[in-house]
């Protein structure tokens, strides 16, 4: 491989990881001289390699130049190296010449907590999943903006402003004590599900980007799953259910980047591996006695893993999207429940009770009574369907009821 | 909106009046269907909860009598909150009760604003 091809391979990579060493060493207060660090390695990674080729180990040989910068710049900075003393002793042995410890484990452990500093309730949710996207994924400021759809200078703001207040409110980054755990994890599972579902529901078309955020979010909570004092079963259960969404990834647009719903999908398309992790941590969390709602959504995501429709697979979906909306409601939890009951208990009882709903703003709502509508009484069915084209906003979903409109009128 | 209070009210005491082992089971589905439709409304304040088939009567002189009932035979088998415009509104909900059924009474109790 070139090494024009490789280094934003690794910077994608081992950015992320060194940031994250860096920052546990050093404290969030450096953050920036952390940032500084790595991407001047990246810098004379870039000289260094187009003049000589690349070195053996390519990412051995980013570890030693950033290790070799980082004690430079230690002993440059006298002042620097005053102010850190206290910190610094925290994390290393004391009085040994600052060696920056590389090795997987504390790789692992770096990026742990820093999930935990970057989750801090300090600063707002928005803020939390683009500075994860920056320093825990490696994305950059214009890849940010372009997942969100808006600037630049958006995200830099956001970006900035979240380490202020880190800065600011002078979090530790170290690893998650039991009872941070126990009121972070819930803060750091919110940010890593959003994160999963702007890549996997995203009005962005940049397919390639989506998969990444998914990738990413799925990644993150991978490290939860694997230490083993963070592996509870509510995390678990968000792994199985992220497993159980990105196994159907493929099937769910084509080369347009049209989507293609459920019952169109092609089945082989779906990601088998991916299914059976996900069983395998849907059974993982099935322990302890809190029921969680991601415990619910992976239960109904497990079952749309079974194309074919049967009365027990409907029923179940059901009763999970009973049990999810008594737990926290939400529209779309509302309408997908009621597609379940036209399923199980027929459609003029589905359409009463999505009548019920009133969710006048929303276009799933008359999409979904055009569904329910759809040969029962095809006029009705079309007037819905345009109600919801009117309020659809982004051109894959006008598209796709622009086509089952067409269908309706020309059978 | 005003939050309602729904009560379910069962007679558990007389034999003839407790529904079987079938009727029950016959009666978990509706019962979460109709649930799960006042949820799927965000009109659900606070979830049932199940009550045991105990409970303890307290009357004026400090006599405590076993058993749920005071002078009637139904007591709470359910209770929870929802949230309806009016009186008109909480009771078409509670009309959707399925245990109305097995003679079940539904008690509907708009909540006071609070001062």
């Amino acid at each position: 491989m070139e090494a024009n091809e490789l280094l934003p391979q690794l910077f994608r990579t081992e950015y992320r990881k060194l940031v994250s060493v860096l920052c546990y060493l050093f404290g969030i207060e450096h953050i920036e001289q952390a940032e500084d660090i790595v991407s001047d390695t990246f810098l004379s990674a870039t000289e260094s390699w187009s003049l000589k080729g690349l070195p053996e180990n390519p990412t051995g040989w980013l570890y030693t130049v950033a290790k070799n910068k980082t004690r430079n710049y230690l002993k440059r900075n006298t002042l620097f190296e005053q102010k850190l003393a206290a910190e610094l002793n925290y994390n290393a042995p004391q009085g040994e010449e600052i060696d920056l410890d590389l090795s997987t484990k504390n790789i692992a452990d770096s990026q742990l907590a820093m999930i935990f500093t970057v989750c801090n309730p300090c600063i707002s949710n928005e803020s939390q999943i683009a500075l994860a996207l920056n320093l825990l994924c490696g994305f950059g400021i214009q890849e940010i903006a372009d997942a969100f759809l808006t600037t630049k200078e958006v995200i830099y703001k956001r970006v900035n402003r979240a380490k202020e207040k880190l800065k600011e409110s002078q979090i530790k980054i170290q690893q998650p004590t039991l009872s941070e755990i126990n009121d972070r994890l819930e803060t750091v599972l919110t940010t890593l599900y959003l994160l999963f579902s702007e890549g996997y529901y995203s009005t962005s078309q940049n397919i390639p980007l989506r998969k990444d955020l998914c990738a990413e979010a799925m990644r993150l909570t991978h490290l939860l799953v694997e230490n083993e004092t963070t592996a509870k079963p509510v995390v678990n259960a968000l792994f199985a259910l992220m497993c159980f969404h990105a196994s159907r990834f493929e099937a769910r647009t084509n080369e347009q980047g049209e989507i293609i719903l459920y019952q169109d999908q092609d089945e082989t398309l779906w990601n088998q591996d991916l299914i059976d992790q996900g069983t395998y941590y849907l059974n993982q969390a099935s322990t302890g006695t809190k029921l969680s709602t991601y415990h619910l959504e992976a239960g109904i995501a497990y079952w749309h893993t079974h194309k074919e429709d049967t009365p027990e697979k409907w029923e179940n979906i059901l009763q999970l999207y009973n049990h999810l909306l008594i737990l926290e409601y939400s529209p779309i939890a509302a309408l997908n429940r009621t597609f379940a009951l036209a399923k199980t208990n027929g459609k003029q009882e589905a359409i009463r009770e999505a009548e019920k709903l009133k969710l006048t703003d929303n276009y799933f709502y008359y999409s979904l009574l055009g569904n329910l509508y759809t040969n029962l009484d095809n006029n009705k069915a079309l007037t819905q369907y345009e109600k919801a084209l009117a309020l659809a906003k982004s051109s894959a979903d006008k598209a796709l009821l622009l086509k089952t409109i067409s269908c309706l009128i020309d059978p | 909106m005003n939050e309602f209070l729904l009560v379910i009210h069962r007679d558990l005491t007389s034999k003839d009046a407790t529904p079987s082992p079938e009727q029950m089971q016959a009666s978990i589905k509706p019962f979460q269907d109709w649930i799960g439709g006042i949820a799927a409304q965000n009109k659900l304040v606070n979830p049932p909860q199940r009550w045991d088939l105990g409970g303890r009567v307290i009357k004026q002189n400090s006599t405590v009598l076993n058993g749920p009932y005071a002078e009637i035979k139904e007591s709470v088998g359910g209770l929870f909150l929802i949230r309806a415009s009016d009186y008109d509104e909480a009771v078409e909900i509670a009309k959707g009760c399925p245990v109305l059924k097995w003679g079940a009474v539904v008690e509907v109790r708009m909540a006071m604003p609070t001062a």
